[in-house]
């Protein structure tokens, strides 16, 4: 028997909204089937994964300071996704946030002002914002995809913050450790709750989804940019540059990340080190599309992400499983998610379920 | 039952349909629809738009599945599963829009539509042999992209009779195509017809449905409305068939042309599409309180000149297109929007409107600037109201403002984007195919909003492949071919020959028809020497 897929005349909104907490929720049954084939007790581990981490406050704020980035990098990507604009390069823009963010904090290293902080976050947003604007230029000029273009200048990145902390902004009393000095004060964010590390990032990742509702679905430029990503034809025929859509949904997201990155430097890291974040850029994409580019599912969605890195962490320590699970788990959701998207899409049809009589003879 | 049943004649019907009903979630587009035709029948189909003929038509193709009813093929039931099934039991299709690839050959395009690999060389010779029959004259091995519409659509057909149809559907054949090429078809049609092939034709002109068929089946509604013998037929009877009552006909005063609002001086733009046409010196000025019409087959530069106009695509000489007074040629579309220039273009979904967006979100698309937008957010209830508006002066059947544009059948669609862009009250209104696929009601109803603009003072410029139409609504009328525009002639100095005649490039003192001449004359020259 044949199965084809056929598109439904009129897909249900409503799994459109439940899709992704199907996807969650066949990512949890996926998992117990794995931790089984592993030999784990697939409840202890459930356990150790999901809820163990965020048993008690100081669990609970680590996901928030971890959902923080992933919220407001979400956020920027959907303001691109939704026009069409494919950046796939959030943590490039990230680490240039956190370089540039580190630049000043260590060129007012030492420094009392109250100013420093203001000005390592819009160091951070521009850092992200100029690495964004390679891309764009090179779409809007040169019609380059921005997808490859965006991607491999996160590994150019990772490279430049490599080399400034093995080089010149190595902390000269740091044993060797390619690492930058600590901060002082004035470029740290403060804390929110005593005794841990979730500091004024969560607010500001909080604003930022404030904001992007109302810029993605109340403004007119939001609209502008969901009429480019819907059907370019009529962005084109209503007047609305295409190129302005590249651009602003490029350094949307670029900001974002850089600012993101600064976070994490000015927050739990307190220094710059040859990694700043464990993937939250690429993580990012994902939380956008689960949060369907909606700034309160992003905001949903960035929760449970955050988790899937802290079970990850939990279960290296509690069942011994190797690091990568973490991937695996944003894996297995990102694929869920488009699996489910698929049949709120088509429907399968086996090929036989309708008798077609034997052809005649084709004429060739 | 109507005469044509087996059981009156004797004679079997090719095809039969007992009571089909299709039943669409939010509407009805078949109910209990009887419909038989004879071999050798030329039969028609007609109905407004969303009356139901195209989803009957692909209820018999086998692309939609019948909820209730009976299908009969030569007198036994049949269950059509798809398209393949339907060609394998003998029927055709021809689409209004075509589905051949532009980079292929014709031969190509044919053997794709074949089950299995046939190979190429003695199917161009099985092309050869059919066109040659019914009179179908094209070229195997020519890429499709330099073909005219026309020989398009004798693809089409092509393509249909290799398989020797019983059943050939030609849904709405002649929209596309010059008068002279519609007889053509038409002697085609009959070829077919007297060969024992049934046909079912779709259209909405009265006219040629006189002209060609025996029978009629009349839908309103989803509904038959009534069985007839077009030949015994007005075609104001067949129109109060269709539409319930009589044909409103458009009132059309004489024009009083003030200044020149919108002036082509020597438009000239080499085409980015290495299939398009380019635009070479075209002049012309619509004055306020004129309409002025473009005829011309598809594909002449009608797409280029809309987009230059519109500002989709910029000129590089900003003289050559001045827009009530300023030189706009560099101006994109949103700065020639707010110089007064309103404009309806040819495709509605995706380009005149967005599928997945409301009613009010494609309301908001151009008409944002008349105070839909306060601070850079959106004022939706306002938008909304506007919507509403439009939805209820051009009688848009949805279900209100927050229904998605896709929903909507091409002909509400359309005269919901008319009435946007009329109710901003444009200074200029360019629109293209104002009526294509719009019902006999729905679009003498555009037409007169048309006028009514007009006499309000808007320069109009329609861009129409339908003569009647621009005969009907037009001051003026210049003709477009192969990127070139005739001058514009007063109505009533032409008639429907000269243009036709002008359609294929000669009209008198053309550069082009000049040049056309010298160069034939060179080569007879060079054949005689």
């Amino acid at each position: 028997m044949r199965l084809r897929l056929e598109a439904r005349p009129e897909p249900s909104r409503l799994m459109g909204i439940l899709s992704p907490l199907l996807a969650a929720a066949l990512t949890i049954v996926a998992g117990f089937v794995l931790f089984s084939a592993l030999g784990k007790n697939p409840l202890q581990a459930f356990y150790t994964f999901f809820i163990y981490p965020i048993r008690d406050i100081n669990g609970l704020t680590e996901m928030l300071l971890k959902a923080s980035p992933l919220m407001l990098i979400g956020i920027g990507l959907a303001c691109g996704y939704r026009a069409n604009v494919w950046n796939i390069g959030a943590e490039g823009q990230l680490i240039l946030g956190a370089i540039f963010a580190s630049g000043v904090a260590l060129a007012y290293h030492g420094s009392e002002s109250r100013l420093v902080l203001p000005a390592m976050f819009v160091a951070g947003a521009v850092g992200g914002m100029l690495w964004a604007a390679i891309p764009a230029f090179l779409r809007v000029r040169f019609n380059t995809n921005e997808i490859l273009v965006s991607l491999m200048l996160v590994y150019v990145a990772s490279f430049l913050l490599s080399w400034l902390v093995h080089e010149p902004w190595r902390d000269p009393e740091g044993f060797n450790f390619p690492q930058s000095k600590q901060f002082t004060d004035s470029a740290l964010y403060p804390i929110l709750i005593e005794g841990t590390r979730l500091n004024v990032g969560f607010l500001i990742a909080l604003v930022a989804v404030a904001l992007g509702y109302v810029f993605l679905n109340r403004s007119f430029l939001g609209f502008q940019l969901q009429v480019a990503g819907l059907a370019g034809a009529a962005a084109k025929y209503a007047g609305f540059r295409a190129s302005r859509m590249v651009w602003l949904g490029m350094l949307v997201g670029g900001a974002c990340a850089g600012i993101a990155g600064m976070g994490e430097v000015a927050g739990p890291i307190g220094q710059l080190l040859p990694s700043v974040s464990p993937g939250y850029g690429f993580a990012a994409i994902i939380v956008a599309f689960v949060g369907r580019l909606h700034p309160i599912g992003i905001m949903l969605a960035s929760l449970l992400m955050s988790l899937l890195y802290l079970g990850g962490e939990a279960a290296q320590m509690g069942l011994n499983l190797p690091s990568a699970i973490t991937g695996l788990f944003q894996g297995m959701l990102l694929f869920f998610l488009l699996g489910s998207d698929v049949f709120i899409n088509y429907r399968i049809k086996s090929a036989r379920a309708v008798p077609v009589p034997a052809p005649k003879m084709a004429a060739t | 039952m109507n005469a044509t049943t087996a059981g009156t004649t004797g004679v079997v019907p090719r095809i039969e349909l007992r009571g089909i009903t299709k039943i669409y979630p939010s509407v009805v587009a078949n109910r209990d629809v009887t419909l038989s035709a004879l071999p050798g029948e030329i039969h028609a189909v007609l109905g407004e738009n969303g009356a139901g003929k195209s989803t009957l038509m692909k209820i018999i193709y086998g692309v939609v599945k019948r909820d209730a009813g009976e299908m009969l093929w030569q007198g036994k039931p049949v269950e059509v599963a798809n398209p393949a099934h339907a060609r394998d039991l003998g029927i055709g299709m021809v689409f209004q829009h075509f589905s051949l690839f532009d980079t292929l050959t014709v031969v190509e395009n044919v053997a794709l539509a074949l089950p299995g690999k046939p190979a190429l060389g003695p199917l161009a010779k099985r092309i050869v042999e059919v066109s040659e029959r019914y009179g179908l004259p094209v070229d195997p091995r020519r890429l499709v992209h330099s073909l005219s519409v026309g020989e398009r659509q004798r693809v089409e057909i092509i393509r249909c009779l290799l398989v020797d149809p019983k059943l050939l559907i030609m849904d709405e054949p002649t929209s596309v195509l010059t008068p002279q090429a519609v007889r053509k078809l038409f002697e085609t049609l009959r070829k077919l017809s007297g060969e024992g092939c049934t046909i079912l034709y779709i259209s909405h002109k009265l006219d040629e449905i006189q002209e060609l068929c025996t029978h009629a089946t009349v839908l309103r509604g989803g509904e038959v409305t009534g069985h007839c013998d077009p030949r015994n037929e007005t075609p104001q009877s067949m129109a109060r068939m269709m539409i319930g009552k009589d044909l409103p006909h458009p009132q059309h005063g004489a024009a009083t042309p003030g200044v020149a609002r919108l002036t082509l001086a020597g438009l000239a733009r080499k085409s980015p599409d290495p299939f398009g046409v380019d635009l070479d010196d075209i002049h012309l000025t619509v004055h306020a309180g004129e309409i002025v019409g473009i005829a011309g087959v598809s594909g002449n530069g009608q797409q280029e000149l809309l987009a230059a106009i519109s500002g989709e695509e910029r000129i590089g000489n900003r003289r050559q297109v001045v827009l009530c007074g300023v030189e706009a040629g560099r101006l994109g579309a949103a700065r020639r929007r707010k110089l007064g220039l309103c404009f309806v273009p040819e495709e509605r979904l995706g380009r005149g409107a967005v599928p997945d967006m409301s009613l009010a979100d494609n309301a908001l698309l151009t008409a944002h600037r008349r105070g839909f937008v306060k601070g850079g957010m959106i004022r939706f209830k306002a938008i909304a109201r506007f919507a509403k508006t439009c939805i209820d002066q051009y009688t848009v059947k949805c279900s209100g403002p927050q229904a998605e544009a896709k929903s909507l059948s091409g002909g509400n669609l359309q005269k919901f984007i008319v009435g946007r862009e009329i109710l901003q009250q444009p200074t200029v209104f360019v629109v293209a195919q104002p009526t294509w696929g719009v019902d006999v009601g729905a679009a003498a109803f555009i037409r007169q909003k048309i006028i009514d603009l007009r006499n309000d003072g808007a320069a109009i410029l329609v861009v129409s492949e339908e003569l009647d139409e621009l005969f009907e609504v037009s001051d003026r009328l210049a003709v477009i071919a192969k990127g070139r525009l005739s001058p514009a002639k007063p109505i009533r100095e032409t008639n429907v020959e000269e243009i036709g005649v002008w359609m294929s490039g000669m009209w008198p003192g053309a550069n082009g028809s000049a040049r056309a001449t010298e160069r034939q004359d060179e080569e007879r020259h060079a054949a005689q020497a």
